[in-house]
Formats: structure tokens, sequence, C-alpha cells
């Protein structure tokens, strides 16, 4: 076995270790950063000890409004990206597990056309329509809006594939036994085909929602108000190119409280696949 | 209850593939039928057109006297007993047994009171709280006969329901079965590969091959009088003993010229008598009326209460059951002795002469 030996063991740990600080260090830093005042973060060099500041930054982050992005504060733009990304995971899951389900389930006429126009979608990232879509959705005056911000991201062919393969794993005996049951087709989704497929899509939410949070160009297109901005958009317009311009203090909190919420899905979300994978059937 | 009619009903798969060519059969009320024969012959595919999960091609089945092509599977009042139980993973043995009442819309305690009873009848009771990953395969078969019974329908259908059990499970599950069968008095399908399951519980037989019936009728009677060399030998372990024969003067002889020791009736073919129907002599006197082979034994099989005797005779494989132990040892030259009344005949298309 590898790390039989303690010096084994002890490089093992050793690598470990040096890969988790590389990887912490800057978060740290940044939280560090969040704890001072301006001054002491534009004045070389700085601290790496949290400062006092917390509760201040914090509150004047999340309550008081940040004046470069107009005065909008934090948690505007936590509620906003908070729909949004839960809008896009949420609206994927719901049309790929739908789509999956007509596909694999229901014999129609162009049944494997429509498979394959999906599957080809896959080829196309947002970025390649994306000023096909722009100007449709400055036609449907959906710029500035939730729908607008996430509409055009909800089609998922990744997601419809990733259904298809699992049901059709779903045995053809369990579909005959439901229809004998008297399950019809809707009640075959929600009773049976839905529960199944819990921890397939706890785990698509989780990919999904962190998807949807980090979103760039979009976002970037889409909103011009400042209050309508997701935190990564507004993160971005915090940063001036003038240090002493920029409020780097509000700036490191925002960005810190930017990555709060995917750990919490990551984390929250976690235990229920864990589960899911413990109750589930082969 | 229910009779269950199929008229010259036939299956095509996608244009091209004719799994069931024309089968007729009448089954009357309260009846087990069961449809036996080899993998492919079209017997799951009969079933499933009864159940409604399959569209008919032509032809017509009727439940009850009402013909039920156009109807779905859930207005036919039919329940069905799966090979891999389809049991729902995500639901307790409990809603396992109540969905399909839920789904009629029945009330709450009716629903209650029915899978009780039916937990009790098949001792599920204590096991109405688990779900099907945490019972072991006897107990899922017996959750999914629950939920057929429990719907009380009017025609049980069973596709090879007891074949992932082992052996001894099976012999308790197929006497259980009969029983409850009998007392609900429900018709019923059964579909097997295993001719001892379709010997024991059938009220009648149906032997289908390449998708059409070849025989149908008590089991016993076709065990006595197989209508085909594929009956024959598809029906009865160790299968009945077939051997060419060719028509000589007033005499008949194996194909390497071996005097059988009596005619052969007009275009038969093939000679068949059972295992069972044969007395090996070890003199050389030959009897009246009945067939005698001079043969070689290759080998002895003792099970315990009966034992097999393989023996060559003129290029064929003779098998000979004898009851207790077998005198005969390997390498023994003996004369198989089959008397006329026990001999079955078979013309060159192989039907019974
Ligand atoms: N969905 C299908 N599409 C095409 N051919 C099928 C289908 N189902 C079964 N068959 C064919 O029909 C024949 C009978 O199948 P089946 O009824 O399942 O046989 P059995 O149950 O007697 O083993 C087989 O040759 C099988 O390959
Ligand atoms: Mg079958």
């Amino acid at each position: 076995m590898i790390g039989q030996s303690p010096v084994r063991t002890l490089i093992a740990h050793a690598v470990l270790i040096v890969g988790i600080l590389i990887v912490a260090f800057p978060i740290y830093y940044t939280f560090v950063a969040s704890t001072h005042t301006l001054q002491t973060i534009l004045r070389p060099p700085l601290p790496l000890l949290p400062g006092g500041e917390f509760l201040r930054n914090y509150t004047e982050a999340l309550f008081g409004g940040i004046g470069r992005i107009g005065g909008v504060g934090v948690g505007t733009l936590l509620l906003n990206t908070t729909i949004v990304a839960v809008g896009i995971a949420v609206g994927k899951i719901i049309i790929s597990i739908l789509s999956a389900y007509a596909i694999v389930f229901f014999r129609f006429p162009f049944r494997m056309t429509f498979f394959w126009l999906i599957f080809i979608t896959l080829m196309l990232p947002v970025e390649v329509r994306i000023l096909p879509t722009y100007k449709v959705m400055v036609d449907f005056g959906l710029i500035d809006t939730y729908a607008g911000l996430i509409i055009p991201l909800i089609a998922s062919a990744t997601a419809t594939l990733l259904f298809r393969q699992f049901f059709m794993t779903i045995p053809g005996e369990l579909v005959e036994a439901a229809r004998v049951d008297g399950a019809g087709p809707w009640r075959f989704f929600f009773d049976i085909l839905l529960p199944l497929s819990r921890t397939n899509i706890a785990a698509l939410f989780v990919i999904l929602f962190i998807y949807g949070w980090t979103q760039y160009l979009w976002p970037l297109l889409v909103t011009n108000r400042n209050d309508m901005n997701t935190i990564v958009i507004a993160l971005r317009k915090m940063v001036s190119f003038a240090d002493a311009d920029t409020q780097w203090h509000l700036v490191m909190v925002t960005a810190m409280l930017a990555i709060v919420p995917p750990i919490l899905v990551v984390v929250l979300m976690q235990r229920w696949f864990v589960r899911g994978l413990v109750d589930s059937e082969k | 209850m229910a009779t269950v009619d199929l008229k010259d009903v036939e299956k095509v798969y996608g244009g091209a593939v004719k799994a069931v060519k024309g089968v007729t059969i009448a089954i009357p009320d309260k009846a087990l039928c069961v449809l036996v024969g080899p993998s492919g012959c079209g017997k799951s595919t009969l079933l499933r057109m009864i159940a409604g999960l399959e569209t008919i091609s032509s032809g017509t089945v009727s439940i009850d006297g009402k013909v039920v092509n156009e109807i779905g599977p859930t207005e036919r009042d039919i329940a069905m007993v799966f090979q891999n139980y389809a049991l729902y993973p995500h639901m307790k043995v409990y809603d396992n047994m109540a969905y399909g009442l839920r789904n009629r819309g029945m009330p709450k305690d009716e629903i209650d009171r029915r899978v009780k009873d039916v937990a009790a009848t098949l001792e599920l009771a204590h096991l109405l709280d688990r779900r099907p990953r945490e019972l072991s395969g006897g107990q899922r078969q017996r959750v999914a006969m629950g939920r057929a019974i429990v719907r009380n329908p009017k025609v049980f259908l069973f596709d090879e329901p007891l074949s992932n059990l082992d052996a001894k499970l099976r012999g308790q599950m197929r006497v259980e079965i009969k029983n409850l069968q009998r007392s609900l008095g429900v018709t019923s399908v059964y579909v097997t590969h295993d001719q001892l399951e379709a010997m024991t519980l059938a009220d009648i037989l149906v032997v289908m091959n390449a998708g059409l019936v070849e025989q149908m009728g008590a089991p016993l009677d076709i065990y006595e009088k197989p209508a085909s060399t594929f009956v024959a030998s598809f029906i009865g372990a160790p299968p009945m003993n077939l051997l060419p024969i060719v028509a000589s003067g007033n005499g008949a002889t194996l194909a390497d010229g071996t005097d059988i020791g009596m005619a052969a009736p007009a275009n038969a073919v093939t000679l068949g008598f059972r295992p069972e129907d044969v007395d090996v002599v070890m003199n050389a006197d030959r009897p009246e009326g009945a067939v005698a082979l001079p043969a070689r034994v290759e080998a002895v099989e003792p099970v315990g209460a009966e034992s097999f005797l393989y023996c060559a005779a003129a290029g064929n494989r003779i098998v000979v059951r004898v009851s207790g132990r077998a005198t005969a040892k390997p390498d023994d030259d003996l004369r198989i002795v089959a008397k006329s009344e026990k001999l079955h005949w078979f013309d060159q298309a192989g039907k019974r002469v």
C-alpha cells in the first residue's frame, strides 16, 4: 500500500498541506483585507492577520451601498444573483427532465430528429449565439429584467443528455408495471420518475447553480442598471483603474460574500446526495 | 369472474419480425392457462398483448366476452407479475401494493383493509414498512404477487415469475401460486419456459413453438399423447427418446438396419418412447408386441429414488429411467424393451401418427 511507511505518510501529508495552502491562502488574504480599513490596505505591506473593521466593513457593504456601483448594497446583488442562479438551475432541470422524458418514454414523429437537434446545440455555447440572443432580448424589452438574465441560459443539452442516459437505465418492466397499475404519463412522471431521479437532480442543481452564479458575459450584456447587476458584474465594476478610486475594503467584502452561497449549496446538497447514494437502488 | 379468448392473434414487430403467428386459445373462467415454450417463441409477446402492453397486429383478444384490442392496460382490469418483479424501488412495500388502488381512487380505509388482508395471507405483514431493496428475492416475489392480488382483477398475468428464485424456493412458490390461484378463483395466464412448472400448474397447457401453438390441452393428455416431436421432446424430463426408423417389409429397422422387433404404422419415420416406459432385460428373448433394441450402457446416474441409464443403441442415445438403484453398470450389454401401447410414432413433418 502507498503511504505505509511514516516517511511516505509525511511526504504525502506535506504535499497535501502545501496544496491546501496554495488554494486557501488567496481566500484567506482576501478575508484579511476585508477586515481592514481602506487606508491600511493601500499602505503596504498588508497585515497577515485580520483587523478590527470586520463589522463596519460588512455592514457598510451589505446595507450602506457602494458608491462606484450607484450606491447599491451587496445585499441587493446577492439577492439578484441568487434569483438568477436558482432560476437558471431550476429552469434547466425542469426543461431538461421534461425533454428527456419525452424523448425516452414517448414515440412520436421525428423523435430522433429532436434528440439530435438538442444534441447539436451542445456544440453551440452561449457566446456563439450571443448577438442574436441579445437582439431578441432587446426586442422583447427584457434588458434589465430577471427574465432576460435567466431565460436565454435555461435550455441545457448537457442536462437533457444526462437525464436521458439515466431514464434509459429504468427497466421497461417498471414502466409497464406502472401502466398496469393505472398510472398515466403524469402520474408516472411525478410518482415514479421524479423520486427515482432525485440524486441526479441534486447533483445537477449544484453544478448548475454554480454555473449560474458565475455567469459573466451574458449578465454584463443584458444589464445596464446597477441594481440589476449580478455580484460578479458588480465586483468588476467596483474596481477602477485608479487605485485611489477603488474602495478595496468593500471589494474584498463583496468577494468574500460572493463565494459564500456556492459553498453553502455544495455543503448542504452534498449531505443530500450522500443520503441519496446510500438510499439509491442499483 | 372472467374468460379470456384469443382469436387468430398475430404480432408483427417493426413490419418484419413475426413473433406470434395466429394463436387461438379459449380460457374458461377460473382456469390457469400456462404458455410454455423455448425462449423466443413469443410467449411473453402473447401475454403482453393480453395485458394491453403491446398492440395486437391482427386478431382479437377478449376478456369476459368483450373485445379489448383498443383498451389500455388499466381499463382491462388485469394484474401482472413480472419476471424481475418490477417493484417501485422508492416505495415501501405498503405503497407498492397500494399504488394501483390509489390510482383508481379507492378510499383510504378500503385500501388499508385490502393491503393488510393480502399482506396477512402472504405473510408480508411484518415487511410493510420496508423498501424492496431490504427484502430477499423470495420476499420481493411475494410483494409482486401481493400487488397483483390486492387489486382483485379479472385476470392475473404472470411472466416467468419464479425464474429468479433458487430451485427450492421455486418449488415452494409454485405450490403456493397454485393454491392462491385456486382459492381466489381468478382466471390466470402464466408464462414459463420450465416444463415442470408448466406441467404442475396448468389446468390448460399451451405448448408454443416459433410463434405458433404446437399443442393445447390438459397437461397429462399432452404428456401422454404429444402431438409432435417438438412437444414430445419439450415436455418431460429427461425428454422422450426419439429414434429415426425405416419401414422394411413387414417390420421396421433403425437407420443402420437394426431390426426394432415390430412393424411401424404407415408414414411413421420417428419412433418415440419415454424413459420410464422402458424395461431393460439382460436376456436375449424377444418379447411379443414390443420394441426390443440391443444397447450398451454408457453411463449410470443414480439420483436416489431413481436412476438414469444412458445407453447407446445403433448410434442413438437412449435414456432409461429405472426406480431405485440400477443393477446395470457402464459397458453392460442389454436389451431395451418398450411395450407397443407406450410407443409414439411421428411422420415426416414431425406430427403424431
Ligand atoms: N420489441 C420488440 N421488437 C422486435 N422484436 C421483438 C420485440 N420483443 C420481442 N421481439 C421478438 O419476438 C420474438 C418473441 O419474443 P418473446 O415474446 O419475448 O419470447 P419469449 O417470451 O417466448 O422468450 C423474439 O424473436 C424476439 O426477438
Ligand atoms: Mg419472455
